[in-house]
């Protein structure tokens, strides 16, 4: 069905605006620089620095100590993706990122869906789903190191249920160990992915499923082509998120298996870590925090401009001046 | 309203400068002079009693003979000294006075230029360290003196054995593996091992290089980081046929080696596998692990066996320890407290705190194991103690050789692809 044309933006009316007088748009000028100065110092200094020391130090073979003598220009980048578990390491954080879309995406919506229906207890619900959120990534990883070992909790609750035929070497097998961190993931994430669908759902207009309901649509229906379409600017957000966290993914990975076994499970975060503190290769370590950095920057911008667009067109705002 | 407009500009001008002034004049301290009073920054590892009250208390004594030298002790987390440390020499105020483990990361540290050469200072006293003290050397030059040395072997459970039918610590690889054999058969895990943290395999192809490598062969080797004698091809061979007879309890590739009772250590603690190769340190570890409250008497200690076939002494074992450095601030005071832990009284009471075998050997005596006082017994009858191999190289080596062996553990690679992995690592290749 086709939809009523949208009503023109509003930027677009302040282009017309008459400009103001010059004294107050000088006054406007010193305003934007008491308001916006400690801000970008800050910013300059704690983000914007930091980003160019570390392409800087990139260039250089360094182990941390004394002067950056060494310089070996792009070599490291090369001996970085020239490297077998560097590749492997990206392949990981991609497996997550599409995982994490094709599992939790529809698990949150199913879930958030269903908790969004007058249900009994469904206070008590939505404060279970969201409480693993609420834990810290350290805290829930040691939790789930101990609950994964062998002949430990889940083994124990497999067994007991009548599933022994599904305990596996949950971290120590290099076939399954990515998977059994995905899930761990999905335990934690999920509430996070669920609370902010609900709130999505909140945005939707009760008149529109009366009125599709008096159309005859079936609760299907309703949900396919009024309420999804309509969570759209969340769950666009959530995949950005989630992607953005996929590729970061770190501490579940160092404190549950170092990246192992075999480096099954290695992550760009958890290499670059490896290989910057633990084995003194700070020039390295910046060179693959470099390829982080432009991988998920890459990606922000990708998606900012062509999945985001909508969503944000009314939101940024034109130079003033 | 134009002064009240006014008046957060200059508020903030002010408050700028005065953040930028505190963060240009922080570092500078000034340097101390060569006499006077000082004040020591000590960061140790000592986060858990008894060790922690032990350095307060050796830091408080000092004070007390030398009122000149007083300290600021801070206890740090052990794994938190991999980033401090290298972070701190770069800074302008790096403590006086921290803990260092030798070879490759001290040589690392070296580069600095803020460690101290405690090389003259230490000449009159180092003989009562021993042997040890060597792995605290680089360039021939001391850059950090131990106050434990630590010593790795297979601690054994005497009531898990006697339950298996086995009646004396095997000193054979023959033996072993039988022993390896009547556990398997009375239902108890022969072995645990922590793969998850990758430097407990190590240790045992280390031990199997150890064996199959002249002592002459491991330290020229490994100090011009190049191996070459096909020892250390063997030694992974070795390593492979061990690891085929699948002597390690379940999932030990994901199991942690010091953390929970489901670790290592726990599983030996608690009666649920029978041996680990492991360090001195291991029965303290272990205690902390269980309810058993005579586990000390249940633990036994037997050295790597000997291996067939290879030139190694089998009288030579692998171990490390911990020590201190100084950075050059306060070096003199700092030697001067150095000499005073490897004193014969701090000794003593650093072996009845149980965090290692004491360096000086008047206090081994004062150990609180009869199993430890075996360690130490034996470690004075070794022809040689090999540094453990991930500390003795550079660290980025250290870790790739650790690497490597962690694949052969999960069943990937090859005996060759350890020793390329080193030599590969040593010319900064990735």
């Amino acid at each position: 069905m086709a939809a009523p044309a949208p009503p023109r933006p509003l930027a677009r009316t302040v282009h017309s605006a008459p400009r103001r007088p010059s004294r107050r748009r000088g006054r406007t000028r010193l305003e934007l620089a008491l308001l916006l100065g400690p801000a970008l110092v800050l910013f300059a200094g704690f983000v914007l620095v930091p980003i160019g020391i570390a392409v800087y130090y990139s260039l250089y073979s360094w182990n941390g100590f004394g002067p950056l003598t060494d310089f070996v220009g792009f070599q490291n980048y090369a001996d970085a993706f020239g490297g077998a578990v560097f590749r492997g390491a990206i392949a990981h954080n991609v497996v997550i990122a599409v995982l994490s879309i094709v599992v939790q995406l529809p698990l949150s919506i199913g879930i958030a869906l269903l908790l969004d229906r007058k249900l009994k207890g469904r206070t008590f619900l939505r404060m279970v789903v969201f409480a693993p959120y609420v834990l810290s990534e350290a805290i829930t990883a040691v939790i789930w190191l101990l609950m994964l070992q062998p002949n430990g909790f889940v083994d124990e609750l497999l067994r007991g249920v009548g599933l022994g035929g599904l305990v596996h070497q949950w971290l120590a097998d290099p076939g399954i160990v990515l998977y059994t961190l995905f899930v761990v993931m999905t335990w934690k994430y999920l509430g996070f992915g669920i609370i902010l669908l609900l709130a999505g759902l909140q945005g939707v207009p009760p008149e529109l499923r009366e009125a599709a309901a008096l159309d005859g649509a079936t609760a299907w229906q309703t949900t396919r082509h009024v309420v999804l379409p309509l969570l759209g600017p969340t769950i666009r957000i959530w995949v950005f998120l989630s992607v953005i966290g996929s590729l970061q993914l770190f501490d579940l990975v160092w404190i549950m298996t170092l990246g192992g076994p075999a480096n099954a499970s290695t992550t760009m975060a958890s290499y670059l870590v490896d290989h910057g503190f633990k084995r003194y290769e700070f020039g390295f370590g910046s060179a693959v925090a470099v390829v982080l950095f432009a991988v998920c920057f890459v990606f922000a911008l990708l998606y900012q401009r062509f999945a985001l667009r909508r969503d944000t067109a009314g939101a940024l705002t034109r130079v003033v001046g | 309203m134009r002064p009240s407009r006014r008046f957060p500009l200059a508020a903030l001008v002010a408050a700028a400068a005065l953040v930028l002034s505190a963060c240009g004049g922080g570092g500078d301290e000034g340097p101390a002079a060569a006499s006077g009073p000082v004040t020591l920054t000590w960061w140790h590892n000592g986060t858990a009693e008894p060790v922690r009250s032990l350095w307060q208390q050796v830091a408080d004594d000092y004070h007390k003979a030398h009122p000149d030298v007083s300290f600021t002790v801070q206890p740090i987390q052990n794994e938190e000294f991999p980033t401090k440390v290298p972070l701190a020499l770069q800074s302008n105020t790096p403590p006086d006075l921290y803990q260092q483990w030798g070879g490759g990361d001290e040589a690392s540290q070296v580069e600095s230029g803020r460690v101290a050469d405690l090389t003259s200072s230490v000449q009159s006293w180092i003989g009562s360290v021993g042997p040890t003290a060597q792995g605290w050397q680089v360039g021939g030059k001391q850059y950090g003196v131990p106050y434990v040395q630590h010593v790795v072997g297979f601690w054994y459970r005497k009531d898990l054995f006697a339950q298996a039918g086995i009646t004396a610590p095997p000193t054979t690889m023959a033996d072993f593996n039988a022993a390896i054999g009547k556990l398997k058969a009375a239902g108890i895990a022969p072995i645990a091992l922590g793969g998850k943290d990758r430097w407990p395999d190590a240790f045992y192809y280390d031990y199997f290089a150890v064996r199959a490598c002249s002592a002459q062969v491991l330290k020229d080797e490994i100090t011009a980081v190049k191996l070459q004698n096909p020892c250390w091809v063997k030694a992974g061979q070795d390593l492979q046929g061990f690891l085929a007879t699948q002597p390690f309890q379940t999932g030990f590739n994901g199991t942690p080696a010091q953390q929970g009772a489901g670790s290592s250590a726990g599983l030996v603690a608690n009666g649920k596998a029978a041996m680990e190769l492991q360090g001195d340190w291991d029965p303290s570890t272990m205690s902390s692990l269980t309810d058993d409250k005579d586990l000390d008497s249940k633990l036994g200690w037997f050295p790597f066996p000997s291996v067939p076939g290879g030139t190694g002494d089998p009288a030579v074992l692998l171990g490390g320890g911990d020590g201190f450095s100084c950075t050059t601030r306060a070096a003199a005071a700092c030697a001067g407290f150095l000499q005073y832990l490897t004193s014969t009284p701090v000794q003593q009471k650093i072996a009845e705190a149980g965090s290692g075998l004491p360096v000086n050997a008047d206090a081994v005596a004062s150990l609180k194991s009869e199993s430890l006082k075996a360690v130490a017994e034996q470690t004075r009858k070794a022809s040689y103690v090999q540094m453990y191999f991930d500390r003795a190289f550079p660290t980025a080596v250290g870790q790739a050789l650790n690497d490597a062996v962690a694949n052969l553990f999960a069943g990937q690679g090859n005996p060759e692809a350890v020793v390329q992995a080193v030599n590969q690592a040593a010319t900064g290749n990735k």
